[in-house]
């Protein structure tokens, strides 16, 4: 599987609501962050869920988003983040 | 097993957990040596281990960049034994401060810090901690200044989180020995910082 994105792109999580064992949480679900890091490529959890290979390993990325796009009501610092795991068939 | 004492019966969880390692044992999966092998090995499995790291981190510059830049790597080469673990340290600094969180279940460095707490494995915290991280420092008893920004982490995949804390002033000359032993668990989770005992 093609590592499609770098740290420093931004990108947007899907939002999708498919049945299953999801990693993606569903509050990031639709919101813009920047990849902070890659973290290699792992098995993909909603297969491996199933019982099965895996397969295709999915890249992992670490993704940043800023706390105040998240939550609209969010009190802090504005420049306060969030840094989410997501499998790249989740970004978009 | 307790020798006396008065019988209770086994709980919904405690009968499920026999019955399952009797029937693995019966058809030749695992043995109840390696089943009582493994159970010792995580009992072992404390905080101190983390502690340790964090004071070796303080003590040795090289280390500290190496444990920054590839966590199980740097963790191995000090002797631990961490199978399957991906590491990332991240680092507090005047100006940032960390904390962790699994939103989905309890993903937790066990490796280095244990049986995670169950106020980790709440419900209360795996959303606040997100959502109010702030709100929820302060009721660990943590201000963190609002200059100070704040990040969150989500163990949401395959990746476990450790905070290297910042070494308190008035710590210099100190053996490692001696810092490891103001490291707790909750500091290297994020929701405390190391204190001169």
């Amino acid at each position: 599987m093609d590592v499609r994105f770098k740290p420093g792109d931004v990108v947007r999580v899907r939002n999708a609501y498919p049945l299953g064992h999801i990693r993606t949480p569903f509050y990031i679900r639709g919101h813009t962050g920047v990849v902070e890091r890659i973290c290699g490529t792992f098995g993909n959890p909603e297969e491996l869920a199933q019982m099965r290979s895996g397969e295709p390993r999915q890249p992992l990325y670490r993704v940043r988003f800023l706390q105040k796009e998240v939550w609209p009501a969010y009190q802090g610092n504005p420049e306060d983040v969030l840094e989410v795991e997501i499998f790249q068939h989740w970004l978009e | 097993m307790k020798d006396s004492g008065e019988y209770q019966p086994y709980s919904y969880f405690q009968l499920m957990e026999v019955s399952l390692r009797e029937l693995l044992v019966e058809k030749g999966i695992v043995s109840e040596a390696q089943v009582a092998a493994t159970v010792a090995d995580m009992r072992e499995r404390t905080p101190e281990r983390g502690a340790k790291v964090v004071a070796r981190a303080w003590s040795d510059a090289s280390f500290r960049k190496k444990l920054l830049a590839n966590g199980s790597q740097a963790i191995e080469e000090i002797g631990l034994d961490v199978p399957a673990l991906k590491l990332i340290v991240v680092e507090n600094t005047p100006q940032t401060h960390n904390m962790v969180v699994c939103t989905l279940c309890s993903c937790y460095p066990r490796m280095l810090l244990g049986i995670p707490p169950d106020w980790y494995k709440s419900r209360s915290y795996r959303s606040r901690a997100v959502s109010e991280p702030r709100v929820v420092l302060t009721e660990f008893g943590l201000i963190i200044d609002k200059n100070v920004k704040i990040r969150v982490h989500d163990s949401t995949a395959d990746m476990r989180y450790l905070v290297l804390p910042m070494r308190p002033a008035g710590t210099e000359g100190w053996s490692e020995e001696r810092l490891a032993a103001i490291v707790t668990r909750d500091c290297m989770i994020g929701v405390a910082v190391p204190k001169l005992i």
